[in-house]
């Protein structure tokens, strides 16, 4: 009891008692942190994207652009419209097409086809593309992100599942902008 | 009487608050403090106490699912008896709310109240402005509607430019691959319980260190602060010229309170709740979205900036605005705190002011997007086809079936994100246009693969008689002789 530094049965209790707490936290902290980012983790690998059949090739007329819509792969219960997801189909011609992300390049606006002028114009920030999706003008500074695509006994899929964005998490290609 | 005294005196027995409350009501203030300025501060907490109330009378009929968040807002809105009612003053009081802490940020700013000893009660006003900005886009996102949804997909599309990490922030901010379910359930957290708790925390302690420190006296010009010497100037000058804050001083803020509260009610009766707008179907493609006012700033400032700027502005602007406003009081903690004396700080809540200003009225009319339907609803004024050719009038059809008026406006209808077309002749000679036309260019793209020669001939005939009836169009002369002398008509 003389000596103020010794450490006293009672305070070494307290010391064992916070370590105690500390090494349970630090287990409990493993699980909460594993659970905050299980979105990550389970997309980890572009697990999230799969091949989403858009419809009949002979629905998509040569030369033109249409609107295709697609239930998105992951589904969960409360998700309700959200998972239907738009993009816009361009056949070239034949068995060639360009499927591109409704989302724009800049920054995820719905952008809009407009055929007599051949260009996808974004209502937001005023970007605009050409009919081949390569950057037109406005603030993107790519073009329209791309969805890959096969076809399969006439019908055109395409592989989706993430929402596009500049960061481009998913396998979305598409032409950057040449160099003027 | 005696038995409602009794019950007071059985509770403060065990509670003992009594005593600290007196003291609190009781404490000197500097009687210049009972100020019409010095009220913005409660007048914030006071709205927020209507967003806690209104927020949770909301929670009530609420239902946050993707699938149900938009049906509830409409049961709201047309068959909960006042249902309307609430959700326009918990909206309103949003609004109210961010514009009354920008005030009270400014005013403490002009009035140097940041400087010693209130750093750290700045500090945490700071985070109390980002939090409430955070509550109203968080907000934004639980009117679950397409402003909601492609708001979120800005707010996607920004976190993921942030390098290396940008994709994982994505999906930890949406709770998954796409905007679903889980990420209006994750704002609805945000909304509700993350962000809250802490404003309820951070506005405790801010109030606490506002009793502890005092309220910053009125500034007199000359009167420097001195870390030395401060603490004991403000305890004599609320000893010598001080006030019991209970009721000298708090009787304005009590009116100035009422009054907000009066505000805002009277907002929410006469214009009604906020949306919400259409159904959240991200296939539905026909939408203009906007964010609500107090980002529209920011919506003006993204179609401004050049693309190569962009990301860095939006990655780094805001963090080194927050480590600014963070350092604040350190870097200028002593001195001079009337405004009077300080030109520089005045100028700069005047340009910050006149910048978001002029951004915010500019989101307004947003002349930077093409106006999808001008093509087909606004008509080339009859008065530019008086006497035209037959080729001109061709043109003037190009002109509308090719878009043309989605950018460009004639007779000040149609889209402002060209230049307008009226006197266009004047500006750009024959070979201009067509080069213009063809190739693009000054951010227009170029059409030279969507017209045929035809068309472009057609065009531009008609691009030509755009030109003030006195003035003549361009004309390049060195053209007309060179044409003269290889015997071409021009």
């Amino acid at each position: 009891m003389s000596n103020e530094n010794m450490l006293s049965r009672r305070g070494l209790f307290m010391k064992i008692g916070m370590l105690f707490n500390g090494l349970v936290a630090i287990a409990l902290a493993f699980p909460i942190v594993r659970f905050l980012l299980s979105s990550v983790t389970r997309g980890r690998g572009h697990a999230y994207l799969s091949w989403v059949t858009l419809g009949r090739v002979s629905e998509f007329p040569e030369g033109e652009t249409r609107l295709a819509t697609f239930q998105n792969p992951y589904v969960m219960p409360t998700d309700g419209k959200t998972v239907d997801t738009a993009c816009w189909v361009r056949r070239i011609e034949g068995d060639q097409f360009q499927v591109f992300a409704v989302n724009c390049a800049h920054l995820g606006c719905p952008v809009r086809w407009f055929p007599q002028s051949g260009l996808f114009m974004c209502p937001c920030h005023g970007g605009a593309y050409y009919r081949d999706g390569s950057r037109a003008s406005g603030p993107p500074e790519r073009g329209l992100f791309e969805y890959p695509h096969k076809i399969e006994n006439g019908l055109i899929t395409i592989q989706a599942g993430e929402l596009p964005t500049p960061g481009l998490s998913a396998g979305l290609t598409g032409k950057k902008p040449p160099c003027v | 009487m005696r038995i409602i005294s009794q019950i007071g005196e059985w509770f403060d027995g065990r509670l003992q608050l009594a005593a600290p409350v007196r003291e609190a009501a009781a404490h000197q203030v500097p009687r210049s403090t009972a100020s019409w300025w010095y009220v913005f501060g409660s007048a914030a907490l006071t709205v927020f106490l209507l967003q806690l109330v209104t927020g949770i009378l909301l929670a009530l009929m609420y239902v946050p699912s993707a699938s149900e968040a938009w049906s509830s807002l409409q049961a709201l809105n047309h068959d909960v008896t006042l249902g309307w009612f609430i959700r326009a003053l918990h909206g309103w009081g949003s609004n109210f709310m961010v514009a009354i802490v920008l005030i009270h940020m400014v005013q403490v700013f002009l009035f140097g109240a940041y400087k010693f000893p209130r750093e750290l009660t700045w500090i945490v006003g700071v985070f109390l402005l980002l939090m409430t900005l955070g509550m109203a886009f968080s907000g934004q996102v639980l009117r679950f509607d397409q402003d909601a949804y492609w708001g979120i997909s800005i707010g996607a599309s920004i976190a993921s430019r942030v390098p290396v990490v940008g994709p994982m922030i994505v999906n930890v901010m949406l709770g998954g691959p796409i905007i679903a379910g889980a990420t209006l359930s994750r704002f609805f957290a945000l909304h509700v319980f993350v962000i809250p708790g802490m404003l309820i925390g951070f506005a405790g302690l801010h109030l606490l260190m506002v009793l502890k420190l005092g309220i910053n006296e009125w500034p007199m010009p000359g009167r420097l602060v001195k870390r030395a010497t401060y603490v004991s100037e403000y305890h004599e000058l609320t000893k010598k010229d001080g006030a019991p804050f209970v009721p000298y001083a708090i009787w304005k803020d009590l009116f100035f309170a009422a009054f907000i509260l009066m505000a805002v009610a009277a907002c929410a009766l006469y214009f009604g709740p906020f949306g919400p707008t259409g159904r959240p179907d991200p296939t539905i493609i026909q939408t203009v979205p906007k964010p609500d006012y107090f980002f529209l700033w920011l919506y003006a400032l993204l179609s401004l900036l050049p693309p190569s700027l962009e990301t860095p502005a939006l990655l780094i602007g805001p963090v080194l605005v927050i480590i600014g406003l963070l350092l604040l009081p350190f870097l200028s903690g002593e001195g001079e705190k009337s405004w009077r004396r300080r030109p520089i700080a005045v100028l700069t809540v005047l340009l910050i002011a006149i910048t978001l200003g002029t951004f915010t009225h500019l989101a307004g009319f947003t002349p930077w997007s093409p106006h999808m339907n001008a093509w087909s609803g606004d008509p080339v004024p009859e008065r530019f086809l008086h006497g035209a050719t037959a080729l001109q009038r061709q043109g003037a059809l190009v002109f509308q079936a090719k878009q043309c008026r989605n950018c460009h406006s004639l007779g000040e209808l149609g889209g402002q994100r060209g230049p307008a077309l009226d006197s266009v002749a004047v500006r750009l000679t024959q070979d201009q246009l067509i080069r213009q036309v063809i190739q693009g260019g000054g951010n227009m793209p170029a059409y030279g693969k969507n017209l045929s020669p035809a068309e472009t001939t057609a065009l531009v005939a008609f691009l030509e008689t755009l030109h003030p009836a006195g003035q003549a169009p361009a004309r390049d002369a060195a053209r007309d002789i060179v044409l003269k002398e290889s015997g071409t008509n021009p």
